[in-house]
């Protein structure tokens, strides 16, 4: 991945192991080692934003169950 | 619903919204909203009278030529592994580039990790400086690496907070917007709380294109209601508190100064510079006899390259006359070409051309 860094990227992936202060982050089936001391307990089966190969925010949920809990809130579908 | 129902639903709520609300122009302030936009052609959803435009949110972009000038000297001067972020080694300063000194035998690394050049430091035998970009999204990850305290490592920061920009930016009189689209990845770390004080219709907002459409929706309800401060669409990574670690340690590496920017000229406390706790990992700071006749010059060949401008929002690449003529990814004039997050590459990629 080294090359293109995208400096305002940052991707989510599932957290798979973990090896303080290092995890392995699944990206959808890429593998990384990612460093994920900038987080408080980040525990397997989390997902977290990785930005240069640091895990910087948990995400909740999956991106889709986010948008369309946030659409029922606009348009109550 | 499927996504392209979802998005035309948000595209007809938009486009009641609007009605009646006038001229509308709305800011995002990201290199990857851009891209959202770009890439799902957004802007050929909104009404006639809602205009969006992009914003400084592109780090490289907005690094101003004295940074990279500084880097070259010390670079031409002291025998150093120079490492950076992969776009940043691309920008041209009359016509040179770090790619270029890499080329004429200079130690010049990509790296993705600011750790990557701590390994180097720990191994090689020379200074290993690290060349230091990014928004608050960043900066933590350096100020964890000069923490670690690695002899031989040193840090030259060109890093810049983003928030006070987004106020510059309301202070400038050219630029005339009606509300921000806040950028996503900053707010991770800053949280929704960085932006309270900022007296003017803001919605923070992630990278899928029913987020950017459903931000926009959002500022136009609050535009029409009169209604200002922040909101938050991102819900599902933003916090009110932000990564409280993460601002910890930046905040414990970074003091704030009056530091320039592309386009923006200089903007009060977005300066990100090395503590003087840690001044024995500050690149400006222990080569410091380096920079003693360094003077700042202006790039003629960049004279015609309209970024600057580009990163207020006031034109659009196609404005630009040299876009996609003398100025193309391949042989970038000016950085908004050059970074996977500038305006000018990604209508470039995407094939975008008026
Ligand atoms: S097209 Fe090239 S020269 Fe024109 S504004 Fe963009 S980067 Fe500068």
């Amino acid at each position: 991945m080294a090359g293109v860094v995208e400096m305002c990227i940052a991707i989510p992936g599932r957290v798979e192991k973990v090896e303080y202060p290092y995890a392995v982050v699944d990206f959808r089936g890429t593998k990384r080692k990612v460093r994920i001391d900038l987080l408080e307990d980040v525990k397997e089966g989390d997902y977290v934003l990785v930005h240069v190969g640091f895990a910087i925010q948990k995400v909740e949920k999956s991106e889709a169950e986010n948008i369309a809990e946030l659409l029922e809130k606009v348009f109550g579908v | 619903m499927e996504r392209k129902e979802i998005i035309r639903k948000l595209a007809e709520a938009i486009r009641r919204e609007s009605e009646g609300l006038g001229r509308i122009r709305i800011m995002h302030l990201c290199g990857t909203h851009e891209d959202t936009v770009t890439r799902y052609n957004l802007r050929s959803l909104l009404p006639e009278n809602v205009k969006l435009v992009s914003g400084p949110g592109c780090p490289v972009c907005i690094t101003p030529d004295g940074d990279l000038q500084r880097v070259f000297h010390l670079l031409e001067r002291k025998k150093v592994t120079l490492a950076t972020f992969g776009d940043m080694a691309r920008v041209p300063f009359e016509g040179k580039s770090l790619f270029y000194y890499k080329a004429k035998g200079y130690d010049v690394r990509m790296v993705y990790s600011v750790f990557d050049a701590l390994e180097m430091a720990k191994k090689s035998e020379k200074p290993v400086v690290f060349f230091a970009i990014g928004f608050e999204t960043t900066m933590p990850s350096t100020a964890l690496a000069i923490m670690e305290g690695v002899e031989d490592f040193y840090v030259f920061s060109a890093h810049r907070f983003f928030v006070p920009a987004m106020e510059h930016l309301l202070s400038l009189g050219d630029v005339k917007i009606d509300g921000f689209i806040n950028p996503g990845h900053v707010s991770t770390i800053v949280g929704v709380k960085a932006y309270e004080h900022i007296d003017f219709p803001q919605v923070i907002a992630g990278f899928e294109p029913e987020d950017v459409m459903l931000a926009i929706l959002m500022l136009l309800r609050m535009i029409k209601n009169g209604e200002r401060g922040v909101r938050n669409e991102y819900t599902r990574a933003v916090k009110y508190e932000g990564n409280v670690k993460a601002q910890e340690v930046m905040n414990a590496v970074f003091d704030r100064e009056d530091w320039e920017w592309r386009g923006l000229g200089v903007v009060p406390k977005s300066g990100a510079k090395i503590r003087r706790e840690f001044e024995d990992f500050d690149a400006l700071k222990v080569f410091e006899d380096v920079f003693e006749d360094f003077v700042p010059k202006e790039d003629v060949k960049k004279k015609a390259c309209r970024c600057g401008e580009l990163l207020r929002g006031l034109i659009e690449p196609k404005d630009c006359p040299l876009f996609m003529k003398a100025c193309t990814p391949k042989n970038p004039v000016g950085p908004c070409m050059v970074s996977v997050e500038g305006m000018c590459n990604i209508w470039a990629r995407f094939g975008v051309r008026g």
